[in-house]
């Protein structure tokens, strides 16, 4: 996934941190031309721009990412209260915009939003594939080696969590609350009932993608620690 | 329409399905199915799909015929055996009333009822039976695949490779399996279903049981759950093991305990064994199943408990150490032929009672109780299982907590319809009476 461009270069510490968190690709500049020669094949995947500081120079790589020959989508500008009224006539050089200083939640969700209407980034990609494994979160259906798996509800989104989140291991408390929600009545012994189930519908060659951890949980695949021969 | 719901038929569109069977079972522990098209699928799912009950067995009498088949999505499989050109899929079914109540002839609602019981003691009831089954060549005789001179090797070979196709036609449909072997008998093959909640391995059991068959009948043979085809040979058993759950907690299981049983397991226990003569019309429901439960035959005769004693009532196996959560009772009596839904639910029903009651346990059983004289077994207090269906009949005729845990619908066309059975069965002149007295008497 191509990063987000975000200016001035350094930016704001409070917002790397934010987008470090937030698990954003992002990268700084300080200036037009450096957004033009560093752009990434495909172009940005949006643009945070601080515009509180230099404003001059924020409006204008605004009007550069907006105009050229593929304008970047998703474009969020971060600018002070007194500034408003600078907005005026510019209202297509943007897409959203968030006062700052900003509250963190308010501009995590900003930041969704426009990556989401721009098509990019938060929207899951409708399919998943690992090792042989393949799911489609639009059609509810996974295939293994291009043979469809019959999977009841469950399974199937047990086996979708697991997939989106690999490397990662899950108590069995963890999955509950994630995958069956907090009202479920049942335990953990749910949790490896269904992780029985699946193994038994993936097969042989298949069922020791769903490890477990012994006292801890499960896993879906490698550790994120192992160095992995492909 | 919940989530469930809408992924059977998000499922159904995505992967050609062309018949949805809506499974259900009669009292006796029959399987009933009728099939649906996908475009009922929705109207079935949301409202159900009205059928004739009065032609099940138990249901309802001619004047109050129509029942509504409500399926329950968790439990929408494929059925393998039917192939990829024309998927067929299918659902188990809750069996209601017209106007959506409750209805009480149906076994399935039953089991739910009494999960319902222990549920609000806060436990979750898990079991794990392992099925044994028999093949034989038709089902007209009992002519065995891997008894066949000198075809040995190859026919062997043949009854191994059905059951390997059996394991992966379960696993398939979500049914794993812990353990599978070739059995004592001949043609005799066991399959231990890996443990789930109770309801599930109802479902699980009226699956396998069809999957079995199925399979066998593919590969032109005949599988067969009778629980005692063979005279002289063991019959077919389906132990059952059965495990409380407290939250993430055994409730069974105790460490400090020298056999490694809580408070509450040896009350459970306690329970089981008091209630064992009354619901095991129940667990052994045919006249043949009493020609299993005899001496010398590792079937169970007295009722009894022990850690590792074969011919013990409730065994009580002895937990790995690395897995002492694992601790779990094995009740030995059930046998394959029974209806899951019922067995399961006085199984619980019994143990419960022996924990509400605070039961005392009466002391393991020794190898002595075999050897004992039956006067002896009597001065000890030790009794026997029924003998016959009509004196597990009596029994169970006389127990509430059977009336109890059946409710008073299934409690009575059960009594019904295997009185029926025994009166069929006592005016027949069997073969052995033939060769034995119509020469000499």
């Amino acid at each position: 996934m191509n990063p987000i461009l975000v200016f001035p270069d350094p930016p704001p510490p409070q917002l790397a941190q934010l987008l470090d968190l937030g698990d954003h690709m992002w990268k700084a500049v300080g200036n037009s031309s450096i957004a033009m020669a560093q752009a990434p094949e495909g172009g940005w995947a949006g643009a945070i721009i601080c515009a509180d500081v230099d404003p001059e120079g924020a409006f204008g790589l605004c009007r550069l990412l907006r105009k050229g020959d593929a304008p970047v989508e998703g474009v969020l500008l971060l600018i002070s209260g007194s500034q408003l009224a600078e907005l005026e006539h510019r209202e297509d050089l943007f897409d959203d915009f968030c006062l700052t200083p900003f509250h963190p939640a308010e501009l995590e969700a900003r930041i969704r939003h426009v990556q989401f209407r721009a098509g990019r980034g938060a929207r899951p990609a409708a399919i998943t594939t690992y090792s042989g494994l393949e799911i489609n979160t639009e059609t509810y259906q996974a295939a293994v080696d291009g043979r469809p798996l019959d999977l009841t509800y469950m399974e199937y989104e047990l086996l979708r969590f697991l997939v989106t989140n690999p490397g990662k291991v899950f108590t069995r408390e963890q999955l509950l609350s994630r995958v069956w929600g907090y009202d479920y009545y049942g335990g953990a012994r749910t949790v490896d009932v269904h992780v029985r189930r699946l193994r038994a519908k993936l097969g042989e060659e298949q069922a020791n993608l769903i490890q477990t951890v012994r006292s801890v949980g499960y896993r879906f695949g490698q550790s994120r620690w192992s160095k992995t021969v492909s | 329409m919940d989530r469930h719901a809408e992924y059977v038929l998000r499922t159904v569109e995505e992967r050609g399905v062309r018949f949805v069977r809506l499974w259900f079972t009669d009292v006796v522990g029959a399987m009933k199915s009728f099939s649906i098209t996908p475009a009922e699928l929705e109207n079935a799912l949301v409202d159900g799909m009205s059928f004739d009950g009065s032609a099940i067995e138990g249901y309802t009498r001619i004047q109050e015929a129509d029942m509504l088949a409500v399926p329950d999505p968790n439990t929408f499989e494929m059925l393998p055996w039917r192939g990829d050109d024309a998927p067929v899929a299918r659902m188990f079914c809750d069996v209601r009333h017209l106007d959506g109540s409750e209805f009480h002839g149906d076994p399935r609602t039953v089991l739910k009822q009494n999960l319902e019981r222990a549920r609000e003691r806060d436990y979750r009831f898990f079991v794990a039976p392992e099925m044994e089954y028999f093949y034989f060549k038709d089902e007209h005789s009992t002519v065995p695949l891997d008894d066949a001179g000198f075809f040995d090797l190859t026919t062997q070979d043949i009854s191994s490779e059905l059951r390997m196709q059996t394991i992966l036609t379960l696993e398939a449909m979500g049914i794993p399996v812990e353990y599978s072997f070739h059995e004592n008998g001949p043609s005799q093959h066991e399959i231990d279903l890996r443990y789930t909640d109770a309801l599930s391995m109802a479902d699980n059991v009226m699956t396998f049981r069809l999957a079995v068959k199925e399979v066998a009948l593919a590969n032109g043979v005949h599988a067969t759950f009778m629980p005692k085809p063979i005279a002289g040979a063991f019959g077919s058993g389906m132990h059952t093991h059965l495990s409380l759950f407290q939250g993430d907690t055994n409730a069974f299981h105790d460490t400090s305990d020298e056999y490694g049983l809580s408070k509450t397991g040896k009350a459970f226990i306690a329970g089981l064994l008091h209630h064992a003569r009354e619901i095991t019309a129940v667990t052994n429901q045919t006249v043949n199943s009493y020609k299993r439960l005899v001496a010398g035959m590792e079937a169970p005769v007295y009722v009894s408990w022990a850690r590792n004693n074969r011919s013990a009532l409730v065994r009580v196996p002895l937990p790995k150490r690395q897995n002492l959560e694992a601790t779990r009772i094995e009740y030995r009596a059930p046998d394959p032929a029974c209806n899951p839904y019922l067995a399961f639910s006085l199984i619980l029903a019994a143990g419960l009672r022996g924990i509400d009651e605070g039961y005392e346990l009466s002391a393991e059983a020794t190898n002595n109780i075999f050897e004992m004289t039956d006067a002896e077994r009597h001065a000890a207090d030790i009794s026997i299982l029924p003998t016959s269906l009509d004196e597990a009949l009596d029994l169970m005729e006389g127990s509430s907590l059977v009336r109890e845990a059946l409710g008073e619908h299934v409690f009575e066309y059960f009594l019904r319809n295997k009185r029926n059975e025994w009166d069929d069965y006592k005016v027949q002149v069997t073969p052995w009476e033939l060769t034995r007295f119509l020469g000499n008497l």
